[in-house]
Formats: C-alpha cells, sequence, structure tokens
C-alpha cells in the first residue's frame, strides 16, 4: 500500500465506522424493543432488589430515545389511548411514568389494581404479600393462574404484570407488611394503595402513611359490599379520624368466614386503580373527603361525604402522639383484637372453652360410629354452610337458634335409641372447624345436656383425619 | 340478608301525638346491615330529635347494634353529621360501619 493509497483508505475506514455506528444504534434500539416486548421469565425478576428506590422514578424513561415530549416512541404507541384523551394526554401519562406506586395486598382488591397499574404505565409498581396461591382464591383473585397454586402471591403477580407490560419497573416484596418494616417499604414509593383483607392492617398503614406523608388509596369488600375513600391526602382525613375505635368483632368478619362474591372486590378494585392513577397523574376530583359505598345486591353506589380531618386524631390531628417509633413498637393486633391475616386461627390455640372430657377426637368418633354406638350428631353450623356439605346422619341446629330449638334435641336422641332398651344416646357436636360446636356444647351442658361433647376441629379434622374424601371449604 | 323496609313506632318519649312524628329513613350498612337483617327501615321519631336521639332509640330496640356505635360513619342525607344533627321529616340516616375484608 503506498502513502495515497493509505489516506484514501484511511478516509474510507472513518466512513465505514460512522456507517456501522449508525447501523449498531439501530440494532441496539430494535434488540431493546424486542427485548420489551418479550415476556421475561419469572425468575429474572428475582434481582429485582426490594431495596430498591422507586421514588421518582426515571428508569422507564431513561435509556430510551424520547420524543421532545418526553416519551418514548414505544410508549406513545402503547399508551396512545391515553395520549388522545384530552383530560389525560401527554402530560398525566408522563406524570404516572413517573410514579411509584405500591400495592399493599396481592388479593380479591390487589389482583385488578396491580393488574391495570402495570397495563397504565406507571413508573414502577411493587407489591406485597406473604401469602401463597390458593385453589380457593382463583374465583376473586384475578391475577393468579392455577399453575401458582402453592406459589407465592407475589412472584405471581410480578410474573402477571410483567407479562402485560415489559416497560415498567417491579418490586417484589414477597414478606408480610408489618410496623417493624412498613415504614423503609413505604418511603419507597409516591403512592400506596390499601388492599389487604384486615383491619390491623388497615390501621397500622394509614398510620404509616401519615408519618411519610403519602395518599393512602384504600378498598375494601365483603360479602356483596364494598368500601373505597382516598385517605390523608391534600388536607383530607387519615383512617383513624373516621375510626379512632377499632370495631369488637372485626376479627368475624373476613373473606373466609363470611364469604365474598368474586366481582365485588374486582369492582372495587378497579375504582382503586382509578383513585391511584388520579392521584399520580393529578387529574380529576380523588375521592378524599368522600367515601364510596357498593352495594352488588341493589346495584347502587353511594358516595357519602365523610368527615375532615380531626384535630383530635392521635395520627395526624394537632397534638398527634404517634412518631415513627412508637409506630415501631406498636401492636396493631392487640389494638383492633384481629390478627393481621385472614387465615384461620382456632379458638383452641388460645383458649379451651369446655373441658376436655366434653371434647373427643374425629377419629375417636369414627371409632364410635364404627362401634355402632346409639348418638345424635348435632351440626350447628349455618343452614347455608350445612348445605355445601355434611356428615350424612346429621342433624343441623344452627348455633343461633340452639336455645329456642333445645327441645327438639331431646326428641332427636328419644328417636336414635329403641324405645324397650332404656338406653340413652349420646349427643355429640360438630361445627366446620371446632369453635362453634364447643360454644354450643357450653350452652347444652347448662341447658339439659350434660353428657354433650364436641368434635375437635370439626368438619376440617374430621376431612383430615378421619374421610379425606370429605369436602373442606 | 332481605331490603324489605320494615317500619318502627318508636316510643315517643317527647312527644305524644303521633301526628307531629317525624319519618326518618335509616339505612344499614356492612355488619349494620348484617345485625338488623334488612336494608333500611323507616322510623318515626319526634320532631326537633337529633341523629343522636335516632341511634339511641335504635338501640334500645336492638341492643345488638351496640357493637357498631363506636365504629362508623354517620351520614345524614348522604353527608357527614355529627350526633347532635337535628332531623327533619324525611331525611335519609346512614349508618355505615367500616368493612375490612378484601
Amino acid at each position: 500500500m503506498d502513502s495515497n493509497g493509505m489516506s484514501s483508505g484511511y478516509a474510507d475506514i472513518i466512513r465505514e465506522i460512522e456507517k456501522l455506528k449508525v447501523e449498531k444504534e439501530e440494532i441496539e434500539n430494535r434488540i431493546s424493543k424486542l427485548e420489551a416486548q418479550l415476556d421475561r421469565k419469572p425468575d429474572e425478576t428475582a434481582h429485582l432488589e426490594a431495596s430498591q428506590c422507586c421514588s421518582n422514578v426515571q428508569t422507564v424513561l431513561d435509556g430510551h430515545r424520547s420524543s421532545s415530549n418526553g416519551l418514548t416512541p414505544e410508549m406513545i404507541y402503547r399508551y396512545s389511548r391515553h395520549l388522545l384523551l384530552p383530560d389525560f394526554g401527554v402530560e398525566a401519562q408522563l406524570n404516572l411514568a413517573r410514579s411509584s406506586i405500591l400495592v399493599i395486598g396481592a388479593g380479591g382488591l390487589g389482583s385488578p389494581v396491580a393488574l391495570y397499574l402495570a397495563s397504565c404505565g406507571v413508573g414502577c409498581l411493587g407489591i406485597v404479600d406473604d401469602d401463597v396461591v390458593e385453589l380457593n382464591n382463583l374465583h376473586r383473585q384475578v391475577i393468579h393462574a392455577e399453575a401458582y397454586v402453592g406459589k407465592a402471591k407475589v412472584k405471581s403477580a410480578v410474573a402477571a404484570c410483567r407479562a402485560i407490560n415489559s416497560l415498567i419497573k417491579l418490586v417484589e416484596h414477597n414478606e408480610s407488611l408489618r410496623a417493624s418494616n412498613a415504614l423503609d417499604i413505604i418511603s419507597k414509593y409516591d403512592i400506596v394503595v390499601d388492599a389487604t383483607d384486615n383491619l390491623p392492617s388497615r390501621y397500622m398503614i394509614s398510620d404509616c402513611c401519615v408519618l411519610l406523608d403519602k395518599p393512602l388509596i384504600s378498598g375494601a369488600a365483603l360479602g356483596l359490599e364494598g368500601q373505597l375513600t382516598v385517605y390523608h391526602h391534600k388536607g383530607g382525613p387519615c383512617y383513624r379520624c373516621l375510626f379512632p375505635t377499632p370495631p369488637p368483632t372485626a376479627a368475624c368478619q373476613r373473606c373466609s368466614d363470611s364469604g365474598v362474591l368474586g366481582v365485588v372486590p374486582g369492582v372495587i378494585g378497579c375504582l382503586q386503580a382509578l383513585e391511584a392513577i388520579k392521584v399520580a397523574s393529578g387529574i380529576g376530583e380523588t375521592l378524599s373527603g368522600r367515601m364510596l359505598i357498593f352495594d352488588a345486591l341493589s346495584s347502587r353506589i353511594r358516595i357519602v361525604k365523610i368527615r375532615g380531618r380531626s384535630l383530635q386524631c392521635v395520627a395526624c390531628g394537632e397534638n398527634a402522639e404517634l412518631t415513627q417509633q412508637k409506630f415501631r413498637s406498636f401492636d396493631y393486633e392487640c389494638f383492633t383484637q384481629s390478627p393481621m391475616s385472614d387465615r384461620v386461627i382456632s379458638l383452641s390455640i388460645f383458649s379451651t372453652l369446655v373441658y376436655e372430657s366434653a371434647r373427643i377426637s374425629a377419629r375417636l368418633y369414627k371409632d364410635k360410629i364404627n362401634e355402632h354406638e346409639e348418638h345424635v350428631l348435632l351440626d350447628v353450623r349455618p343452614a347455608h354452610h350445612f348445605r355445601i356439605t355434611a356428615i350424612p346422619g346429621s342433624i343441623n341446629l344452627p348455633l343461633s337458634v340452639l336455645v329456642e330449638n333445645i327441645s327438639s334435641i331431646d326428641s332427636a336422641l328419644k328417636a336414635a335409641v329403641p324405645e324397650a332398651s332404656g338406653e340413652a344416646a349420646s349427643l355429640y357436636v360438630v361445627c366446620r372447624r371446632g369453635n362453634d360446636s364447643q360454644r354450643a356444647v357450653e350452652c347444652l351442658r347448662k341447658n339439659g345436656f350434660p353428657l354433650a361433647k364436641d368434635i375437635i376441629g370439626g368438619l376440617e379434622a374430621w376431612s383430615r383425619d378421619v374421610d379425606p374424601s370429605f369436602p373442606i371449604y | 340478608m332481605d331490603n324489605n323496609t320494615c317500619e318502627v313506632p318508636v316510643d315517643a318519649t317527647r312527644e305524644l301525638n303521633p301526628e307531629s312524628l317525624i319519618k326518618i329513613k335509616v339505612l344499614f350498612f356492612a355488619r349494620a346491615r348484617e345485625i338488623m337483617g334488612l336494608a333500611d327501615m323507616t322510623l318515626e321519631v319526634a320532631p326537633q330529635s337529633t341523629a343522636g336521639d335516632c341511634l339511641m332509640t335504635l338501640l334500645t330496640k336492638f341492643p345488638k347494634l351496640e357493637e357498631i356505635c363506636n365504629s362508623m360513619v354517620l351520614a345524614l342525607n348522604e353527608e357527614y353529621a355529627p350526633k347532635s344533627s337535628t332531623l327533619k321529616n324525611g331525611d335519609e340516616l346512614a349508618i355505615i360501619p367500616p368493612i375490612s375484608g378484601g
């Protein structure tokens, strides 16, 4: 190569390099777009550590070529129907993309909340839950698929959200939210959605949002009713302003006891997502200072104006005593006298109402049947429970009407043995889990049936220890 | 749960003339509805009765409501009302205990 050729070759190389650089950039752009379209596997989310800071999210907007309005071409296409809304538009979408939202609970409420918040393009979505998916969750917890039964709800929810939108940042908090970790977790987000299923968590989350000055979108659903409010937003009240004293029977008000029509938390969860989007994007008028009440049976939605912030409120009032230190050590379960989960608690763990002599195990009861002992089995569950499933031959007399129908037990006992034999039939009492049966036995023993016995652990024990084919619910 | 409205005449402690009683519609939600077994009822109370008076009347007639009376939202015609609010004929008083399920 001569010197002349070298100099022209030099210019060629420079041109070639420039051309390749342009091509490289184009290829990289295509790769990142394809990567975004790809369903990443759940394992890949593991690197998203809970310690990541989500406040003032920029990740979605960083690293992508964005238009002058700040949205990338992919975002413009994906969210075009939002951008077309005159009342929403580019600014609201950008606000969403810069916001971080924490959804507490990946159950009936949390399912639609997480799905919609992921779809709509919030910058960072965190989900907290320590529960695992169970088959009897799926009728309402629509984010979970059968394949995830037995697996962590958070893993399932994050995988579902990622499958819908790989542009957003998703954070798994596979732990239960407690007073000890709530400040650390919630402080990383701009907006909090309470999608929990129990009273102590509701007080705790509200207190924490007051301490950290975060708006709280609080929804609840049970049976055929739902409630929704935005707390601690723009000078509005907190949960404690409305309910300074917890109700005494909260522990009984659980989906696992009272039941819930699947679509009811679905409706409330969708409305929670809507309120969260409004707070995050800064559009419209939120439910701060108002409570939405949904009555599924009559298809009525009422919106009630609620009280303003209480100056006497111990959390957000003028002389509020709540501090971060006090919060961390506050016992919310004791305060509300109910557990921080919808999981079943057997009465026998805490106290046994009746003497051991007044009890029998499911296995021993089965022995009595095998020995052909003359007896009456009284099932004290409500009538609609009895219709779900029952031990053959048992008689249904719900606890709520036991006393007024006590004479019918006498006749049942008499009918159980041949008149001439002179023997007396035994009396056993069963319920779903062995709590109400103890209450019934206590009542029976005071009312002329001193030998009545309750079956320990109820029908669940029967199914577990005697007849695995017996359905549990 | 049924949605029948039932009318409960109230012992008129303040006013004996039934002509002058005012009618209040009471709406029950959540646990209150469960306890009452109905969604609403019409109460007849003396004129100038307050929302608090109305609650006391209900508590006397239905003592089981005691469990929710310290923890609920009380709304008069869909607006927050302190117990001292005076009731008018045709007013709608809503008793809304919190739900905690999800």
